[in-house]
């Protein structure tokens, strides 16, 4: 599967370290996105019917397909709620992320 | 109704292409680039001029794209789309795209004239335009897709004004107008019609544009979780339209028949809140007066979005 991954960074130290001309590897991630949010999505999976709208509708990829139902890749939710606005099966809420956790 | 370009969603590639990026939560664009992606696949090159996309796709180095992507200049989109169409030529490949991810003010003023060229030789070409209708990446200012009464940061509003003074460009007209062998509208909140849409501009022998309305939560100030309801508000409300442009003309996907309250979609957003009773009534007479000349001219089939 071609998913950009996050990956180890080694911080240049001579000039011929770094990139030549302003390209680089495709893909390539150093951090992630989780410390952008303020309210975590959680799928009740018993109420999911695997209509993947929120798959579809998610603008990081977060979610991803598991079997026939949904998973959240959390280390890229943003939290945004977008998921849990379009579930029409209700199967998603969203829950204030306890404070501190990213400390 | 369906036709031999509508994808399903449950047939949508598990690869995600534009993944890790530093948009906004809820942002509308960055869900318009990577639902397109999908559908295009990894021979991809993709061009994104300055702009929210490549602002929060390439920020060395966490490189958010997948596949060959690349920041052209401000104004040369198209053109670098030109250059890659015919070095992937010379280079006698086969079975990739060539596309282009542009906002709204890198499509409608500042690369509208390599647009207009690409156009001309029609070459082939996928030019995406995400309308989130203001230079969001700088700081929310205005461009000549912000609509009437929008606030922005350079159209303010107050005591000295009340937001925008303009109207909207008609840019899908505007590139309809060179022949160009297919353009059509898009919403991020009718995501099977945009899949579509993409489907078939990838299968356009010659240059195709589509233009995706993308709600921007942070610039036009709404709970980021709105973002679709928004798009699908805009489309209700007769504000945005779903349509097509080929060889045989102008073709509305859905009308939405009897619109809802303009307020409905307009005080949702911050950026409208201050507009009074008697701006919103020169809206409603703007979209009025434009919804008569698509009923009467243009042809409607009706499809499920």
């Amino acid at each position: 599967m071609i998913k950009p991954k996050i990956q180890r960074y080694k911080q240049p130290r001579t000039i011929s370290e770094y990139p030549v001309g302003p390209s680089f590897q495709a893909g390539h991630l150093v951090f992630t996105n989780s410390n952008y949010r303020t309210f975590k999505p959680i799928i009740d999976i018993t109420l999911c019917v695997g209509c993947l709208a929120c798959y579809a509708t998610c603008p990081d990829g977060a979610l991803f397909r598991r079997g026939k139902k949904v998973s959240i890749d959390y280390d890229f939710c943003k939290g945004c709620g977008i998921c849990a606005s379009e579930c029409k099966a209700k199967a998603i809420a969203m829950k204030k992320e306890e404070p501190g956790r990213n400390e | 109704m369906g036709d031999e370009y509508s994808i399903k969603i449950r047939d949508l590639t598990d690869d995600e292409y534009f993944f890790g990026h530093k948009a906004c939560g809820g942002c509308g664009g960055s869900l318009a680039v990577r639902l397109s992606l999908k559908v295009l696949g990894p021979r991809t090159f993709a061009v994104l001029p300055a702009g929210c996309m490549s602002a929060v796709g390439f920020i060395f180095p966490q490189m958010a794209f997948a596949i060959n992507a690349m920041i052209s200049t401000f104004p040369g989109t198209a053109s670098m789309l030109s250059g890659i169409a015919a070095g992937a030529k010379a280079l006698g490949l086969r079975d990739y795209a060539v596309v282009g991810f542009a906002g709204d003010g890198g499509t409608a003023d500042i690369g509208l004239q390599a647009l207009s060229g690409a156009i001309d030789r029609n070459d082939r070409i996928i030019y995406i335009c995400y309308d989130n209708e203001a230079y969001m990446n700088t700081g929310i200012q205005k461009s000549s897709l912000t609509p009437l009464g929008a606030r922005t940061t350079t159209t303010p509003a107050g005591s000295k004004g009340t937001g925008s003074r303009t109207t909207k460009k008609n840019m899908f007209e505007i590139v309809a107008a060179h022949g160009i062998p297919y353009a059509a509208t898009a919403s991020v909140g009718f995501i099977p019609d945009l899949l579509r849409k993409v489907n078939k501009a990838k299968q356009t022998a010659g240059t195709s544009y589509i233009h995706v309305f993308a709600p921007c939560p942070t610039g036009w100030e709404y709970e980021p979780s709105a973002s679709l309801q928004i798009s699908r508000l805009a489309v209700a409300s007769g504000l945005w339209y779903l349509a097509e442009y080929e060889n045989d003309g102008f073709s509305l996907n859905h009308d939405p028949g009897e619109f809802i309250p303009l307020r409905d979609y307009l005080s949702a957003q911050g950026r409208f809140k201050h507009l009074g009773e008697e701006e919103i009534r020169i809206i409603e007479r703007n979209r009025d007066e434009k919804w008569k000349k698509i009923r009467r001219d243009w042809k409607h089939e009706e499809r499920t979005l």
